[in-house]
């Protein structure tokens, strides 16, 4: 009798527990579900033609937000070009020829902590290094190269582990022709891990066109009507964008807030989307051997 | 780590002698010494941040000596003689991350426990990627978010007087952390093997107790890196606390104050700073200690983790 009163009462303490488990999930995901649809629903009323291929006029109040969105895609451009073929060769450094020594261990390190280095401390970084040290101004250029080295521990870890997934037969298989360890890897490795890299990639680039504090530090400006025409020139951005009209523009139409915050979203999100698809096409015909 | 130990040695008999072949191994040296030179880069850069940091930051010390630095309660940059001292940032930091914790690791600890032990196959699809979504967004929209949308919600919840406070800058911290914690100790859990799950139910316990006493348990030095690499995440957010936080310069007393954390301090002052100046130098000195906290935070972190892959392993 005893047992079973007992039974029940801990039935019962699991069905509180598993309320609370259940509970802590929705408070994660329902407010998500609560902003993206605040965000787009607010933010479509600014959506149109003239929003996104337009300049801004009066300190953003009126206009479009174009100089924004492209100095945004440069920005991803160019941090991707320095990042991913360093981020390529470092990854075949330490999956094809580093030994297990106190060197790879310290890169490894090196990278492990790169990762976790707030964004406002790569932010003083470049300004320090590439734009007062380098001459490089404030520029496109300088915020590029500041944001290649925050993504810098993400392409190389993403490069890292694809090449690591790809089997050993693969290699010996090419080295049995008669091909050098270098034509290995061009020819055999690297394809093969390629979906894993380039899933990577678009991730740094999504990580890229969300980031602020670094290029608030380095030199974004709030209002430029021109588009830049060279690296060297200072460049609007969408996050730095959506920042000041956010917290620093008093009288800012709402609807535009939203807006800007609408289209970021929008970059940053259907970038993680593309990284997801590569990803999972790739899972799908993966070594079936 | 390398997979050519066993197989590096043939390439070498495999080259036939003659001036194409010559030509093609100096082709292959030339694409390897670049190898190890990006190999190396990681380090440099993270040489390169140490070193400027310090070039940069050390020199406050010849102005104000550290005690005043790290102790001192006023912040007045632009007065004459200026006075630096980082107090109201470091206790701004501390409570941001505090309230971060408080609410993420519950939460994100449950909330793992749930995906990992608890929830249906087609549930964890749905919430899964919907975690990853909140992992993507940029800091500058939390930020936004919880100036537009939060910061009324507290303002109101606590009767205060501006919603902008440390309490509403941590409850969107707890919001940012959530997917690593999540991510991370979900992962910990679901490597806790099946046996140890079998065995608990063979002794008659129910799936709760068995979450409770041997799940959790067995993951927890994984939980704890989780934590720990939350807790890195807080203190180095920028943009959200800059936004949130209130961005006032006394020392706060209470969590629902006014405040501006160390790394919204280097945001707001830097772009008034003159190059090699004391507010520079001290803004640097800043960027110095948020690196070293950060730094040992991950590093602990690394080495938990480390702990934890190979607790099961055989």
């Amino acid at each position: 009798m005893t047992t079973r009163i007992g039974a029940t009462s801990r039935q019962i303490s699991q069905q509180v527990a598993f309320g609370f488990l259940i509970a802590a999930t929705a408070v994660v995901v329902i407010p998500v579900i609560i902003i993206i649809i605040q965000i787009v629903v607010t933010g479509a009323g600014a959506i149109s033609w003239d929003f996104l291929s337009q300049a801004p006029s009066q300190a953003g109040k009126a206009g479009g937000i174009l100089p924004a969105i492209l100095g945004t895609f440069y920005l991803m451009l160019g941090t991707i070009i320095v990042a991913l073929p360093v981020g390529v060769l470092a990854g075949v450094y330490l999956s094809e020829y580093a030994h297990d020594n106190w060197l790879t261990r310290t890169v490894n390190m090196a990278i492990v902590n790169l990762a976790g280095v707030p964004s406002i401390v790569y932010g003083l970084f470049g300004l320090g290094v590439f734009v007062l040290m380098f001459h490089l101004g404030m520029s496109l250029l300088s915020a590029s190269l500041t944001l290649a080295c925050q993504a810098l521990a993400m392409t190389v870890t993403t490069s890292r582990e694809a090449i690591l997934a790809v089997p050993r037969g693969y290699r010996e298989g090419s080295l049995a022709v008669g091909a050098t360890r270098w034509q290995t890897i061009r020819h055999v490795v690297l394809p093969q891990a390629m979906p894993g890299i380039i899933t990577g990639a678009v991730l740094a680039m999504s990580r890229a066109a969300g980031e602020t504090a670094p290029i608030l530090v380095v030199g974004a400006a709030f209002f430029l009507p021109a588009l830049p025409g060279s690296p060297f020139d200072q460049f609007m951005a969408l996050p730095y964008h959506l920042y000041t009209v956010a917290a620093h523009v008093p009288g800012m139409p709402r609807t535009t807030i939203w807006g800007v915050a609408l289209v970021l979203l929008a970059v940053v999100l259907s970038f993680n989307v593309i990284a997801t698809i590569i990803r999972l096409r790739s899972r799908k015909r993966r070594y079936s051997t | 780590m390398s997979q050519w130990r066993r197989v590096h040695k043939a390439d070498a008999v495999a080259v036939p002698a003659g001036g194409l072949a010559r030509r093609w191994r100096l082709g292959e040296r030339l694409v390897e010494g670049w190898i190890y030179l990006a190999g190396l880069l990681a380090i440099v850069v993270l040489l390169g941040i140490i070193i400027l940091l310090i070039k940069e930051g050390l020199p406050i010390f010849l102005d104000t000596p550290p005690w005043e630095f790290f102790f001192g309660t006023k912040w007045y940059p632009v007065s004459e003689p200026p006075t630096f001292g980082i107090m109201p940032f470091f206790v701004a930091t501390l409570w941001v991350t505090v309230v971060a914790t408080a609410i993420s690791v519950p939460v994100g600890v449950a909330c793992a426990a749930y995906l990992s032990e608890v929830a249906p196959g087609s549930v964890r699809e749905t919430v899964k990627p919907i975690i990853e979504l909140l992992a993507g967004f940029p800091s500058v929209v939390m930020g936004f978010i919880g100036l537009m949308l939060l910061s009324p919600l507290v303002q109101s919840a606590f009767n205060l007087n501006t919603g902008l406070s440390g309490l509403t800058a941590g409850i969107m911290l707890a919001f940012m952390s959530l997917p690593i914690i999540i991510s991370v100790s979900e992962d910990a859990m679901r490597a806790v093997p099946d046996e140890f799950r079998q065995a608990s139910y063979a002794l008659g316990a129910t799936k709760w107790e068995t979450i409770w006493h041997v799940c959790i348990p067995a993951a927890l030095s994984g939980i704890t890196a989780a934590v720990m690499l939350g807790v890195g995440r807080a203190i180095g957010e920028t943009m959200t606390v800059l936004m949130v936080a209130g961005g006032a310069l006394a020392v706060p007393v209470s969590p629902t104050e006014p405040m501006m954390p160390m790394t919204a301090a280097i945001a707001s002052g830097i772009g008034n700073a003159v190059r090699g100046g004391l507010q520079y130098q001290a803004l640097f000195a800043i960027g110095l200690i948020l690196f070293v906290l950060t730094l040992f935070v991950n590093l602990v972190a690394d080495r938990v983790l480390e702990r934890q892959k190979r607790k099961f392993q055989r």
